[in-house]
């Protein structure tokens, strides 16, 4: 589902973000990126999100090399990816629903069907009845549950979140991991980037760790040493 | 309905919602863009007019072919075929008779005329050529002097050679005037979007993350653009036919003053049809711009 060869990132100036990163990741698995701050796992993200493109080696979605992907293709890349940004991103300006039919928009569902499916998102992250609220309104942990639902509400198969937890009390980061478990259940692959191994969920997770842009992938028990119940 | 519809009525409906979300800000550039618009539109349709006027009024891009005083039915029937092999265009016999009465109910001329012994005034034909030209006219004028039993050929070719040459002069205004602020409409819409694009960068950038292409993207804002255009539009045909209205009694007033009858032409439905088209297609071209220029600079 997830495959990445040898991918190096080296930026204009010369400071090199990732240094021959490979791993694979099969549908249905829930994997934890790790390190440190300036590890690179937000350079990895943008790499797997289409944002960059890596310097060499290949990054396969679904199949498809976003090396050799053509700039108006990276758009439907992207809608069949549940995007989760560090900063969130929700736009403040628009109640909670809109947030969440922006996606549908862009797909162009039909309203009928695009309101429904929105609706539906916001239950299933434990938002309802809150519609017509404004995302400042709500709490870090309730916006973190708004920018999953509006990831989420395209039924994508692979949800990539990253910091999903920063910022957020150790019961709000626990309910987040345990909205991920639930769709990593039904089948989605979920890959979580965090610098925090607190947040680390107390089963045995899948890690990848990055350490100054090398990867290594430690044993199942060290990674979820400190995790979180 | 279609995907591709369904996108393109909610990027209409988006920018119907900008447009009202700042209805003084929507109103005054519409009001900017009708005076735009307005003003060539109005040189235009004055050129028209003085073109009508011109057509209307007797003696004006027409000839007078005055017959000697012998000349008998024979010799008007010879003219009038000759007139219609030549396709010299629409003409009308006026027989002495009538000349008389028209000179005798003339302010003045009354005593005149009746103190004559007989009628002075020749047989003739007045022609109205299809192509008022000035050198059309002039060789018609030099063919009809040619024929016989014609004794004086009448047109005021200076006058109308000036007059064309005015003309030609105010359409060339009018074509530079309607470029100038052809492009300041293109400017101010240009800017409008800029704003537009700035103040919704966050939603803009959002959208591109999650997957909306850059037509999605656009879609609105050339909506937005072309929309302003099109009310600008009609806001221009608008203040057009106020002015028409306005001025329309007093234009009536003055050519039954000077012994014509003269109703000003207003703009026709066609015409405000190409001019908010005008307007609409504009408006889209500075959106156009702005959108190229700016989203790259966000993107």
């Amino acid at each position: 589902m997830i495959a990445a060869n040898e991918v190096t990132k080296r930026y204009p100036e010369g400071r090199e973000a990732l240094r021959n990163v490979s791993f694979a990741i099969t549908a249905g698995e829930m994997v934890f990126l790790t390190g440190h701050s300036g590890a690179g796992k937000s350079t990895l993200f943008k790499l797997l999100t289409a944002i960059e493109r890596p310097t060499s080696g290949s990054i396969v979605i679904n199949g498809q090399n976003l090396a050799a992907l053509r700039s108006n293709a990276i758009p439907y890349l992207r809608r069949k990816l549940g995007l989760i940004f560090q900063d969130r991103k929700l736009l403040f300006d628009r109640s909670v629903l809109d947030n969440v039919l922006l996606p549908l928009a862009i797909v162009g569902h039909p309203p009928r069907e695009a309101l429904r499916r929105a609706q539906a998102a916001l239950a299933k992250v434990g938002l309802p009845n809150r519609e017509r609220t404004l995302p400042i309104a709500l709490s870090g942990g309730e916006q973190q549950r708004l920018a999953i639902a509006r990831a989420v509400v395209n039924r994508p198969a692979i949800i990539l979140a990253d910091e999903p937890t920063a910022n957020l009390d150790a019961v709000s980061a626990a309910e987040i991991l345990h909205i991920f478990r639930a769709f990593q259940q039904v089948g989605v692959t979920v890959v979580i980037a965090t610098h925090d191994p607190l947040s680390l969920p107390s089963y045995r997770p899948r890690i990848l760790r990055l350490d100054k842009g090398a990867m290594s992938e430690p044993a199942h028990d060290q990674a979820a040493e400190g995790a979180v119940p | 309905m279609s995907i591709w519809l369904a996108q393109h009525l909610a990027a209409l409906r988006d920018s119907l919602r900008r447009l009202a979300a700042a209805p003084l800000t929507s109103l005054l550039s519409l009001l900017v863009i009708g005076v735009a618009l307005t003003l060539p539109t109005s040189g235009w349709l004055a050129l028209d007019n003085l073109r009508k006027l011109t057509g209307d009024t007797p003696g004006v891009q027409q000839i007078s072919i005055f017959l000697t005083l012998d000349a008998g039915k024979r010799d008007f029937a010879d003219i009038e075929s000759r007139l219609q092999e030549i396709r010299a265009g629409s003409w009308r016999f006026v027989p002495r008779e009538e000349a008389l009465k028209r000179l005798q109910a003339s302010e003045g001329m009354a005593e005149i005329v009746a103190s004559l012994p007989r009628n002075p005034l020749p047989d003739a034909f007045v022609i109205t050529p299809g192509d008022a030209q000035p050198e059309r006219l002039e060789r018609l004028a030099k063919t009809f002097s040619g024929w016989p039993k014609v004794t004086h050929v009448q047109l005021d070719s200076a006058w109308v050679k000036r007059f064309d040459a005015l003309l030609r002069l105010g359409k060339l205004v009018v074509m530079l005037l309607g470029i100038l602020f052809a492009g300041a409409l293109v400017t101010l819409t240009f800017n409008t979007i800029r704003l537009q694009i700035l103040a919704q960068a966050a939603e803009i950038e959002v959208a591109k993350l999650i997957g909306a292409t850059d037509t999605y993207i656009q879609r609105p804002l050339h909506y937005f653009g072309m929309l302003q255009g099109l009310l600008g539009g009609l806001c221009a045909a608008l203040l057009v036919t106020a002015g028409f209205h306005l001025l329309t009694p007093p234009v009536a007033e003055l050519a039954r003053l000077y012994g014509a009858n003269f109703a000003l032409l207003g703009l026709s439905a066609s015409s405000v049809l190409i001019l908010t088209a005008i307007g609409g297609t504009l408006g889209w071209l500075g959106a156009k711009i702005s959108v190229l220029i700016h989203l790259r600079r966000i993107g």
